[in-house]
């Protein structure tokens, strides 16, 4: 097992590396679309910690994505860059508030009904920033100057460099990824998995299930708003579609493409989702079809995933040793 | 007189128009062991739910240590200290023996909010789920899958995760079902050994293990109590003959 952990730990600095520097030799195209796809898997992770490793079926997870994303907006001044150590914590905050009041009613619910529950609030707060002019109503709202750290008179970080905003991403993708792994180890973590594996011998044995999902729900939904805050920087507009169901539907797609319960499953599949995304849409503008059926083989012929693929490989190349 | 731990005044359940208890009473003390027994759909298994939380009674009333608890959700009974076990194995199948009892122990030490740390790194729990391995027979298979374990071994790691949580009051829900006769010696003894320090609802069906080991047999039909006392009483008693071999009711041995 440790020379598994190993090879895993090499594997990932390996990738930091080649992330660190590609903004060296890539394009401006090639890196801002590399820093998206690092956005959404700090987003398909927070959703992991839910589907993959508490047995939550989430269907709304874009609403805190997408609530973290407009409270960037609405804390920036209009003129000015906002205080990067006012506007994160406002985003991240708003998005687990939300997961929190969220979470204290679907909670309640379990399997076909969780999803649909999710779903449904989720739908809800599409539709308040759809519908009233909170958010700039259905056309969406600019955030006209990203924000930006200042401490005194120096600038130390502006989020309107593309390649400040870039190592920005890579940061926050390294915070998040240690953070789910830390908490993953932690009694809570192993809580959250016993929960999946059996919630009702969880509440025999004297586990408050109900809070230890809350905690599991909060935390996610911290996590996504943490990857709207970053979108909404990114795009420098935010419109309702960030928050409907085909947002939390593709994040969805992600993790299972990427193989449920791993982490890094749920990064390989942002990863492959969004590159097959430009992909299929250079080729058609009937690219979900070709999404689709990707997903439809991926499902069928890969149960685990796309982050399955070098072990089923392996024991591919091992048995045929053996056999031959 | 041994410490009264727990009691049940009236306990009734319906399902509908049918009874599955009626009017049930009975007392929990401590060193006491309580044996249940009846024929199949006496309703045992009814009986230790209702106890455990699981079903809310329709009727009645559950004392524990003069606090009545019979609104009390499961998860609440089992951190103030009444543990259960299932007569069909209810256990974590992908994880080792080991973390089935250790994460049973942490529901004692509830660290949540102990993110940072590391829920393998607390000795407590380890040597807790150790122990309650240990006294289950199961130390060898500590580090294996439970679900690789066979039938009688998951049976034992099914009490050890009670034990684990280290409950004053047992409700076991027929360990013995499914165990070879090595194993049921070894539970046998095991129960024996646990009886002087806890109060024990035994529900099992094999005859000789009961009149081993219980110092009070409650006997059920039909959702009632036909019968309570001594051992020597039950055996006596024509009533509980005639329920079991009169009445249609095979014996269940």
């Amino acid at each position: 097992m440790p020379a598994a952990v190993k090879k895993r730990r090499n594997a990932l600095l390996l990738i930091l590396f080649v992330l660190a520097l590609f903004p060296l030799f890539g394009s401006a195209y090639y890196n801002e679309l590399l820093a998206k796809i690092m956005i959404m898997a700090i987003f398909a992770m927070s959703l992991d910690l839910l589907v993959g490793f508490t047995g939550l079926v989430s269907f709304g997870h874009a609403a805190f994505f997408g609530v973290a994303a407009y409270a960037v907006v609405l804390v920036s001044p209009k003129y000015d860059p906002g205080n990067l150590l006012v506007v994160l914590p406002a985003a991240i905050f708003s998005a687990a508030a939300v997961a929190f009041v969220v979470g204290l009613f679907v909670l309640r619910t379990k399997g076909i009904y969780f999803i649909m529950v999710t779903l449904a609030f989720a739908q809800m707060i599409y539709f308040v920033f759809h519908d009233s002019p909170l958010g700039g109503g259905s056309d969406g709202v600019f955030l006209n100057v990203k924000p930006e750290l200042r401490i005194g008179e120096t600038l130390l970080l502006d989020l309107g460099s593309p390649s400040q905003f870039y190592y920005l991403v890579l940061l926050f993708l390294v915070v998040a990824y240690v953070f789910l792994r830390v908490l993953l180890r932690s009694p809570l973590g192993h809580a959250l998995a016993g929960i999946k594996s059996n919630e009702h011998r969880m509440l025999s044995l004297g586990f408050p299930v109900f809070l230890y999902k809350l905690a599991g729900f909060v935390a996610a939904g911290g996590l996504a708003g943490l990857a709207g805050f970053l979108s909404a920087c990114q795009f420098g507009f935010v419109t309702p579609e960030i928050l409907s169901w085909h947002q939390s539907g593709n994040v969805l797609l992600m993790v299972i493409l990427g193989g449920m319960g791993t982490l890094n499953g749920a990064a390989i599949g942002a990863f492959a989702f969004v590159v097959l995304q430009e992909v299929f849409s250079s080729v058609t503008k009937h690219w979900q079809f070709l999404m689709g059926g990707m997903i439809v083989l991926v499902v069928m012929l890969l149960p685990g995933g796309l982050s399955s693929l070098p072990r089923r490989l392996r024991g591919l190349l091992i048995g045929g040793g053996t056999h031959g | 007189m041994a410490e009264l731990v727990l009691t049940a005044k009236g306990l009734s359940r319906r399902f509908g128009g049918l009874f599955a208890n009626k009017d049930v009473s009975l007392d929990l003390h401590r060193g006491v062991l309580h044996a249940v027994l009846g024929p199949n759909g006496a309703g045992k298994s009814t009986l230790i739910n209702l106890l455990s939380g699981d079903l809310p009674p329709t009727n009645g009333q559950i004392l524990y240590r003069d606090q009545d608890i019979s609104g009390w959700s499961p998860d609440k009974r089992s951190r103030a200290g009444i543990g259960r076990s299932y007569q069909r194995t209810n256990i974590f199948p992908a994880f080792t023996a080991f973390e089935n009892c250790r994460l049973a122990a942490q529901s004692r030490a509830p660290r949540a909010l102990r993110i940072l740390s590391k829920a393998q790194g607390y000795a407590d729990l380890a040597e807790a789920a150790d122990r309650a391995l240990e006294q289950a027979g199961l130390a060898e298979r500590r580090d294996m899958v439970a679900s690789t374990l066979s039938h009688g071994e998951q049976r034992q790691l099914e009490i050890a995760m009670v034990l684990a949580t280290r409950p004053s009051v047992l409700l076991l829900d027929e360990p013995l079902a499914g165990m070879g006769s090595e194993e049921s010696q070894a539970m046998v003894a095991l129960l024996q050994k646990l009886s002087p320090d806890h109060a024990i609802l035994l529900v099992e069906h094999d005859m000789d293990a009961v009149f081993a080991v219980a110092d009070v047999i409650t006997v059920m039909v039909a959702g009632q109590v036909l019968e309570s006392g001594p051992p020597e009483q039950i055996r006596a008693s024509i009533a509980v003959q005639e329920a079991y071999l009169g009445g249609g009711e095979s014996d269940n041995e």
